[in-house]
């Protein structure tokens, strides 16, 4: 499609969203090519005290940890967690909050007030403590984290949704829709929802990147996958006993999420700018 | 022959919320409006921003919910369906907006545009509707090309034709038009009427026309409805309304058109002030506050529709003779 | 009479996009003092750009003025400083009439506080040569003048006719109906005691019955007090009412020009001809121009509007046609012009 065409033009062309557009390219890559492109793959699950905390240098490219495990193997492989924690997380939320933002601007009046008024309350209480609690009584596990991520996600896109939704419905191409005889369901599906899509897309983005550091920062406390899993923020706390002198120890994660998070940010703010100006009816007058 | 449609004391109210949500008031936009349209007649509704001409047509659509009365359409009361119904009878009843090229979602290429109405409302094959489509575009002097543009690859001109084609599809038997010279140019509004009137013809149609602009209604219409602040204030056939307009805010209406070669009207135009608030209207007579003609009796009594002749005006000297 | 505003040749076009529009092609308008002249055409026909740059506000860095003078007073306007034509013209010599009077208020300031805002740089009686001009933040205003700036503004809404002129300064605009709005905008524009009020389609926006009294109100308050109006608009039936010349543009050229009853009698140019039989008429007969308005980056060369016209011939299309004197004050750019009947 010929609108297609155009935005992955523009999304060249500007440097910072195509800066952007390749971290979370090499990202996904790292994550499905980790057996390949890890130097020691059996390093995730072996330990090779011997080797412990060696500098960064021509075998461990990024240094080795307490264990002895290369750190990149384990950075590669973490991709993965990562990945897959952002996309289902994300995706539950989207899947969650899209539909009931949509309804919740179609209809307005009291189905509406009673959708949002439930996600002001989950917006009211802090993400990570809430993340803390689910964890801490389903114990420590990946599961437990998405889920705990979705729950507290969601409500973000329900409210863009349903602002969206109820701009959009006072377009007269949706009102005449509606005189045209078209069903609600078909109103929503067919017209609204392509219409906020490029909204959504952009908050995905950027919640991307605000989920992966909210996954860190569960990794961190100890809440995410069990050891000897390889995830980032774990790998950031376990470095802790041994900072500063083994300063590669930390670095290496907190740059790779770093990266990731600007990465998906830089995107999100790209496509904002790529798809926001709308395409402008033809036609107006100011003569 | 029976009116097509039949519209008896059809009220529409929207409230006005004062602070912390609570109903403080009501602006009576339509108030007890009754009205018929016959089958093939141009009716014009004509009337000054905010006089209800506009959520007349929208409530006879469903856009807005009655909150009192009838709206027959064939006989058949469609404000007391249920949404269902109420939804396949728009097969019949189309609504053009005051831009109908705006009426097309932007994302939309325009072949997709055209084919929806008979998507929802019919079982065509593709190939049928295919058919059915290049015909309507036919019609309203477009290349079959367009249909693979989406909206805003077309001038705003061509956009009206498509947004007016898909209104057609379905081949409705009323369609309202609510506003639809407001914005153009003369040469385009000339262009743009004389499509209305092939388009009558070559569909068998009968128009609600809406419109601020009394000569464009003078020349359109059959039969012309004056509103003022949501009632029917005189209706009756366009002639006798233009020559021996009965109601002195008709009178005031005519009075204010420029008339090229004619007499300056602004030289003694003489009515003044503006119309009150909508939400607190005056008692009586809804003019009487700006009327020179204004006695005690518009004060206490609120005038209804009287015939004379063919004519109908609600005004308490409406047989009097006009000065 | 004497000659108050000369538009001379003035071509000028905006960059877009697509390339270069030239919006105006050597415009040719002149306004004595005291006249209502009428700037009629459709849209994009460059009345508007016109009007805007009488008033000094094109857009500086998308606007290219490729030619032309306007002369104003016998002073050229192009030549003028940003600062001197600010303090000098705008807003006091030449005032302006908006087609939309809400989006020309600021919603959180009470009308009375921006109109002294306004009174306290433009009022005729501030003191001129006084230090203040140059630094006007810092400048007292006076509590004397101030007072009789007040009494000005009170007469002023008084004659265009709003009631309860005290109660008004003490509103916000948005408490106000477009009517009264417009009012307020005639007032503020004649405060100053401006030699040229500009409006641009003032009752374009207003509903017919609000409009015949502004058009009266400015008619009138143009005769008393002896002031030139520049009125923009696309409705040849306003036009009719309030101007005592008319020109006509189309495309970015100036097409013809003739006082008001002449005009409406005898028009001359094809266009005139076909704008007015496109009218709506009683007997249903309705005309229309074929066609469509040409694209301002690529328009047609010599007159522009000879791709719809059946009178075009060769030389048409190969040159502009000079302006012809048909009679005192009628004129017209027309190879063929239509010539009545004798």
């Amino acid at each position: 499609m010929a609108v297609w065409r155009q935005v992955l033009w523009k999304l060249l062309r500007d440097r910072a969203t195509f800066l952007g557009a390749s971290i979370i390219l090499s990202l996904i890559l790292a994550a499905i090519l980790a057996p390949v492109l890890s130097p020691f793959p059996e390093d995730v699950f072996e330990f090779h005290t011997a080797n412990r905390l060696r500098p960064p240098d021509g075998v461990n490219y990024f240094g080795t940890d307490r264990m002895g495990s290369d750190i990149l193997s384990r950075l590669l492989f973490g991709a993965r967690i990562t990945i897959t924690i952002a996309l289902i997380a994300v995706g539950t939320a989207v899947a969650v909050g899209v539909p009931i933002g949509l309804v919740a601007g179609y209809y307005g009046a009291w189905p509406g007030d009673l959708l949002m008024r439930v996600s002001d309350i989950f917006l009211a209480i802090p993400q990570v403590v809430l993340a803390i609690a689910i964890a801490q009584t389903l114990g420590p596990s990946i599961e437990n984290v998405i889920l705990a991520l979705s729950a507290t996600y969601w409500p973000f896109w329900a409210r863009l949704v349903y602002a969206e939704t109820r701009s959009v419905k006072n377009e007269i191409f949706i009102e005449s829709a509606i005189a045209l005889g078209a069903s609600p369901a078909r109103v929503m599906i067919l017209h609204i929802l392509p219409n906020i899509s490029s909204a959504i897309i952009v908050r995905t983005s950027i919640g991307m990147g605000a989920t992966i550091l909210t996954a860190a920062a569960l990794g961190f406390l100890g809440l995410g996958a069990p050891p000897p899993a390889p995830e980032w923020g774990r790998m950031i706390a376990e470095s802790r006993d041994f900072l500063p002198e083994a300063w590669w120890y930390a670095t290496a994660p907190g740059l790779a999420i770093f990266l990731v998070v600007m990465g998906f940010n830089l995107l999100g703010d790209g496509l904002r700018d790529i798809l926001d100006p709308r395409i402008r009816r033809a036609g107006g007058r100011n003569d | 022959m029976s009116p097509i449609l039949d519209i008896r004391g059809l009220s529409r109210h929207f409230p006005i919320h004062g602070p912390f949500g609570r109903q403080v008031g009501a602006v009576r936009a339509l108030d007890d409006v009754s009205l018929q349209v016959m089958p093939g007649e141009i009716l014009g509704l004509v009337g000054e921003s905010g006089c209800g001409k506009s959520t007349l047509g929208k409530t006879v659509m469903g856009i807005h919910r009655p909150d009192g009365g009838e709206i027959r359409f064939d006989g058949v009361d469609i404000a007391a369906l249920e949404p269902r119904a109420q939804r396949a009878v728009r097969k019949h009843l189309q609504y053009s907006y005051q831009d109908p090229g705006a009426s097309l979602d932007p994302r939309w290429k325009i072949g997709r545009s055209l084919h929806e109405p008979l998507i929802i409302h019919t079982t065509l094959s593709t190939e049928e509707r295919t058919r059915r489509v290049a015909d309507i575009l036919r019609a309203v002097g477009l290349p079959e090309g367009h249909l693979d543009l989406y909206p805003h690859e077309i001038s705003g001109g061509q956009q009206r034709r498509v947004g007016l084609a898909r209104i057609l599809t379905l081949h409705p038997k009323l369609v309202i038009l609510d506003e639809p010279t407001s914005g153009l140019d003369v040469s385009v509004q000339a262009t743009v009427l004389t499509l209305f009137r092939e388009l009558r013809q070559a569909f068998n149609l009968t128009y609600m026309f809406i419109s601020h602009d009394l000569a464009v209604v003078r020349m359109m219409c059959d039969r012309v409805a004056v509103m003022y602040l949501g009632r029917i204030v005189e209706i009756g056939p366009t002639d006798q309304i233009f020559e021996t307009p009965r109601h002195p805010y008709t009178r005031s209406l005519l009075a204010a058109i420029p008339r090229i070669g004619g007499k300056r009207i602004t030289v003694d135009f003489w009515l003044k002030g503006e119309p009150p608030d909508p939400g607190n209207l005056p008692s009586g007579c809804r003019f009487r506050t700006r009327c020179p003609r204004a006695e005690a009796v518009c004060a206490q009594e609120e005038p209804a529709l009287v015939a004379i002749g063919l004519q109908h005006a609600a005004c308490h000297f409406a047989s009097e003779k006009p000065a | 009479m004497t000659e108050l505003l000369a538009v001379r040749d003035l071509t000028l076009g905006f960059r877009t996009d697509a390339g270069l529009a030239r919006v105006l092609d050597g415009v040719n308008l002149t306004i004595d003092a005291g006249q209502v002249m009428g700037l009629v055409g459709e849209s994009g026909c460059g009345k508007t750009t016109l009007a805007r740059a009488v008033l000094g506000v094109l857009p500086r860095n998308a606007a290219e003025i490729a030619g032309g003078e306007i002369v104003f007073k016998g002073r050229d306007l192009l030549k003028f400083s940003p600062g001197a034509l600010a303090r000098d013209i705008c807003g006091r010599a030449i005032t302006f009439i908006p087609q939309d009077p809400y989006g020309s208020f600021n919603p959180v300031f009470t009308i009375g506080t921006q109109i002294m805002e306004i009174m306290k740089w433009k009022s005729p009686r501030r003191v001129t040569g006084h230090w203040s001009e140059h630094a006007p933040l810092l400048g007292p205003y006076p509590a004397e003048r101030r007072r009789a700036d007040m009494e000005t503004v009170v007469a002023l809404l008084d004659a265009v006719q709003l009631p309860q002129p005290a109660q008004i300064l003490r509103k916000y605009p948005h408490e106000l109906s477009g009517g009264q709005r417009q009012r307020l905008m005639i007032a503020m524009a004649l405060l100053p005691e401006p030699d040229l009020v500009i409006a641009d389609e003032p009752t374009t926006a207003l509903d017919v019955t609000i409009q015949a009294q502004i058009l009266g109100l400015i008619r009138r308050l143009a005769n008393e007090r002896n002031v030139a109006v520049l009125f923009t608009t696309h409705d040849l039936g306003t036009a009719y009412e309030i101007c005592d010349a008319v020109t006509v543009m189309y495309a970015g050229q100036e097409v013809e020009s003739a006082p008001t009853d002449r005009f409406f009698a005898a028009p001359a140019h094809p266009y005139t001809g076909k704008l007015l039989a496109s009218l709506p008429r009683h007997d249903g007969e309705v005309a229309g121009i074929p066609g469509e308005v040409p694209n301002l980056v690529r328009p047609p060369g010599g007159c522009r509007f000879h791709p719809r016209c059946e009178r075009a011939s060769e030389a048409c299309r190969s040159g502009k046609p000079p302006a012809e004197m048909l009679d005192p004050g009628h004129s017209v750019r027309c190879f063929h012009p239509v010539r009545p009947a004798a």
